[in-house]
């Protein structure tokens, strides 16, 4: 078996589980949902003064709550994606069994992508039904390569210290502690790609573009880096 | 005379602390270098003609920061030479970790300085500029860093999982830099950042800056050695926690 | 001397603080790290201490 499919098998796995158990759809997505009401009553429905007159203050923020918002989700995503694996050992089963790391860590990235990709829609839904953002066609293609580079980069860090923390305790308070900073360029870098795809306080489109460069540069060093670094970061043996 | 004090040759001697004479004379040419550091800051070198006496501030804050990238860059030197050497040495790693800790402590330093010369320079504790924002970043990741150093398991696997995670910190510096400066260029008004950009420095000026920056990377060494040591200690001493518990783990399944 | 000029600058609260809490915490830090060290080395036989 090469790599590709034993990453297809590993995420595959990892989505069945998700499927069964349904943590994503009743207990995650609810948690981001609750995140941005609450972010409302934080900053009032008050207006702020831009170049365009006043905009409502939620629709100005509107983009860097949805990135924050998908940012505490996906701690919860990881710690999730690793507790179904260090539970029964079954990481470790993985390991002794001799199964490539760079497959695992490719197949538990994709799964957790997907995983995040899905709440990131439904934030983006609620940012438009509670904020008042509105999606402009024009940005539509931005949007999804956002969402898409952004999300990839996110859960190729989330996976690489989610199996660094695996079964220690106290990794429920470590791992916000290592991704946080580490995901600093992802938050600054997908909301102003998503600012100036909905047009946010009247940001052009073509600012968006330099932005996804960024991401992309942050994805392809986390997955070529994290591919590297996992194997060793999970072998306990020695 | 050398009768009277016969050491018994079967306990071995025990001598107190992390101290040799190179440390001792290192310490001493420390403390001497922070005295003239004090002398000179506060009061030989004269007012800057832009920051005034808030220049003052100026003959830590850049001595502390240099210290702290100098300990960043050593721990991810060792983290280097920890993984990618044959014999994967613990002493490696332990200088990584000591290097750290001090890292840790200067980067604390620097940014309390920094923000008591910005209350004066800019009126705020704090402005959104671009190598401050990232500085802090860099800051919680050094910690988080520690953290990892202290989840437990073998010497060798907190080695390695700290090696790697400290070429990781590496690696984020650049692409934590780079975002926060290009959302920074978006934010901030750039006159603010002027006011440290050309700073016209003077002989005494520039001779007080080199008199911190001389003994607080005396300070540095000085340090690094002591807790390095220590840790080797501390190291030693959890082996032989273990080995004893290994031994009277045997001991208990031999008597029953 | 130095006493007068200090007195009198400007900004006095900011610039010596500055120092007295670099200082301060250099100090707090050396200060645990050599007891640590001791406390340590009480432990360890001689022989096993690399530096001596």
């Amino acid at each position: 078996m090469n790599r590709w499919s034993i990453a297809r098998l590993v995420a595959a796995k990892d989505l069945r589980i998700e499927r069964r158990s349904k943590v994503l759809t009743n207990q995650v997505i609810p948690f981001a949902g609750v995140t941005m009401v609450i972010f409302a009553f934080a900053l009032d429905a008050k207006s702020a003064r831009t170049d365009d007159g006043f905009v409502p203050l939620l629709e100005l923020v509107a983009p860097g709550l949805v990135w924050l918002a998908a940012l505490f989700s996906l701690l919860l995503l990881v710690q999730r994606a690793f507790a179904i694996e260090a539970d029964d050992g079954a990481l470790d089963a993985l390991r002794v069994a001799g199964v490539d790391p760079v497959a695992i860590f490719w197949g538990k990235s994709a799964a957790l992508a997907v995983q995040l990709a899905v709440l990131d829609m439904v934030l983006l839904g609620a940012a438009v039904l509670l904020y008042g953002a509105d999606v402009p066609a024009g940005g539509l293609v931005l949007l999804v390569v956002t969402l898409v580079v952004a999300t990839c980069g996110l859960a190729c860090v989330g996976t690489l210290y989610g199996g660094l923390t695996a079964g220690f305790s106290g990794r429920e308070t470590l791992l916000p502690l290592l991704v946080l900073p580490v995901v600093a360029p992802v938050l600054i870098g997908a909301t102003r790609a998503v600012e100036s795809a909905l047009g946010t306080g009247g940001v052009a489109l073509s600012e968006g573009w330099p932005w996804i460069g960024l991401l992309t540069v942050f994805a392809i060093a986390f997955g070529v880096g994290g591919a590297l670094a996992f194997g060793p970061l999970i072998d306990e043996a020695t | 005379m050398t009768t009277t004090t016969p050491a018994p040759a079967t306990t071995p001697t025990r001598t107190r602390g992390t101290g040799t004479t190179a440390t001792r004379l290192l310490g001493i040419a420390t403390v001497v270098m922070l005295g003239w550091l004090v002398a000179f800051g506060l009061g030989f070198s004269p007012a800057d003609r832009d920051q005034d006496e808030a220049v003052r501030i100026m003959y830590v804050h850049v001595p502390t920061v240099w210290v702290a990238y100098v300990a960043l860059g050593v721990t991810a030197l060792c983290s280097a030479l920890y993984l990618f050497t044959k014999k994967h040495s613990l002493g490696f790693d332990r200088f990584a970790g000591a290097s750290a800790e001090i890292a840790v402590v200067f980067m604390a330093l620097t940014l309390v300085s920094g923000m008591l010369w910005g209350k004066i320079t800019w009126g705020v504790y704090w402005a959104w500029d671009a190598r401050l924002t990232s500085f802090a970043l860099l800051f919680i990741s050094t910690i988080g860093y520690l953290a990892v150093r202290s989840l437990g398991g073998s010497h060798q696997q907190r080695a390695k999982r700290s090696a790697i995670v400290g070429l990781l910190v590496v690696l984020e510096i650049p692409l934590v830099h780079w975002s926060v400066r290009l959302w920074n260029s978006l934010h901030q008004e750039p006159s603010v950042l002027d006011t440290d950009g050309d700073v016209s420095i003077e002989g005494l000026m520039l001779f007080s800056l080199f008199v911190g920056v001389i003994a607080f990377t005396l300070l540095y060494v000085w340090l690094l050695l002591h807790r390095t040591r220590s840790m080797a200690m501390a190291d030693l001493l959890d082996d032989v926690g273990l080995d004893q518990a290994l031994a009277d783990r045997r001991a208990e399944g031999a008597s029953s | 001397m130095i006493a007068t000029i200090i007195i009198g600058m400007d900004n006095a609260f900011e610039i010596l603080g500055s120092y007295v809490i670099t200082f301060a915490v250099i100090g707090g830090f050396t200060w645990r790290v050599l007891r640590q060290g001791r406390r340590l080395a009480d432990q360890v036989d001689d022989d096993q201490k690399y530096w001596t």
